[in-house]
């Protein structure tokens, strides 16, 4: 998101990433998508390997992983017509202590967005898709989707000062 | 609530296969035990790029993640012909592997020195300058050591048949025991 931070990190290997944080994310899913849970780990885990290589912060790999996997709930909710979770009311696992790098404060920033600036920071952001994705994700037009992910970044930013 | 006990390995045996299914693997490892100990080895699509000695696993695993790419996942069915066929080495019922290698790490030195050290024939051995000789840089017997020792893929090419001029063992990146240990394998050391 900010453009100093250009620095290419030398990342774990992803199956340490599996290793350490795999389960967490399955007990969030478990309770924030019941039987759908399996599905949204699939879809979780295959996001973050796709977009794992151009990751340009490694400092809190949990709250990355948590933010696809909230996002994947709310898009496996509206796919299948349940009645969407509410995420405000989803229990946030607490980011890792050892996590201690600004980026644990940025995940946590971004976890407080509102719902719909939370999707859209989160799906171009950290899972790198398109304003027309992000769109038809949302079922919104593409310039509120630019404009979710605008006032987000925004928001975001102030409250990093 | 609590994850049901197998559901973590259900969902991540399903998750690497589908990984592997997409496409989004770049470097795929194993573990396997052998008479020298653990084994790790690591492959690309291109082909095996990488075996490591029980005690270099781990930063193994990171330079791999660093050089290549962190899309690195433990997929033993991607390793299982390299695994059948170091289990036949140690055997004894193979001489020579028919494994595609990945080069593509390797400086052209590094990648000449270690062809002819692919070349020298089980059961035997050749000297630091008699490589030096023949990748056409007789007096850098060694550079040619440094190549040698710089060798990503060990025992598969036998970079533990090169001596000192003279016989004497010389160094190994595994240790002197584990070169001891394959060239008596191979019948070369009494």
């Amino acid at each position: 998101m900010s453009a100093s931070r250009t620095r290419q990190l030398s990342l774990p290997p992803f199956e340490w990433v599996l290793a350490e944080h795999a389960a967490a994310v399955l007990r969030f899913l478990t309770r924030a998508a019941g039987v759908e849970a399996e599905d949204c780990f699939q879809e979780t885990m295959l996001a973050a390997l796709r977009a794992y290589p151009d990751l340009q912060h490694g400092t809190n790999l949990r709250g990355w992983l948590m933010t696809i996997a909230r996002n994947k709930v709310v898009d496996n909710g509206r796919a299948s017509a349940r009645r969407p979770l509410p995420v405000e009311e989803l229990e946030v696992p607490a980011a890792p202590t050892d996590g201690t790098g600004p980026d644990t404060d940025l995940w946590e920033l971004v976890a407080r967005l509102p719902a719909k600036q939370r999707r859209a920071v989160g799906m171009r952001f950290v899972e790198d898709r398109s304003y027309e994705d992000i769109a038809g994700a949302m079922s919104t037009s593409q310039d509120a989707a630019r404009r979710n992910v605008h006032e987000g970044v925004k928001k975001l930013r102030r409250s990093m000062r | 609530m609590t994850v049901a006990d197998g559901v973590l390995e259900r969902s991540l045996e399903q998750f690497r296969r589908r990984a592997e299914r997409e496409g989004l693997v770049e470097v795929a490892y194993t573990t396997m035990d052998t008479p020298i100990g653990t084994l790790l080895l690591a492959a690309t699509p291109a082909g095996l790029v990488r075996i490591a000695f029980a005690e270099e696993v781990e930063e193994a695993l990171i330079r791999l993640s660093g050089t290549l790419s962190p899309r690195l996942l433990e997929l033993p069915g991607r390793l299982h012909e390299v695994r059948r066929q170091l289990d036949r080495y140690f055997s004894r019922r193979l001489h020579e592997f028919d494994l595609t290698l990945d080069r593509e790490l390797l400086g052209p030195f590094v990648r000449r020195v270690l062809e002819r050290t692919a070349a020298i024939p089980y059961g035997s051995c050749a000297s630091y300058s008699e490589l030096a000789r023949q990748v056409g840089s007789p007096r850098a017997a060694r550079a040619v050591g440094n190549a040698v020792g710089a060798n990503p893929i060990p025992v598969v090419i036998p970079c533990h048949r090169v001596l000192r001029t003279g016989g004497a063992l010389g160094g190994y990146g595994g240790g002197l025991d584990r070169k001891r240990f394959l060239l008596s394998l191979e019948g070369a050391l009494r």
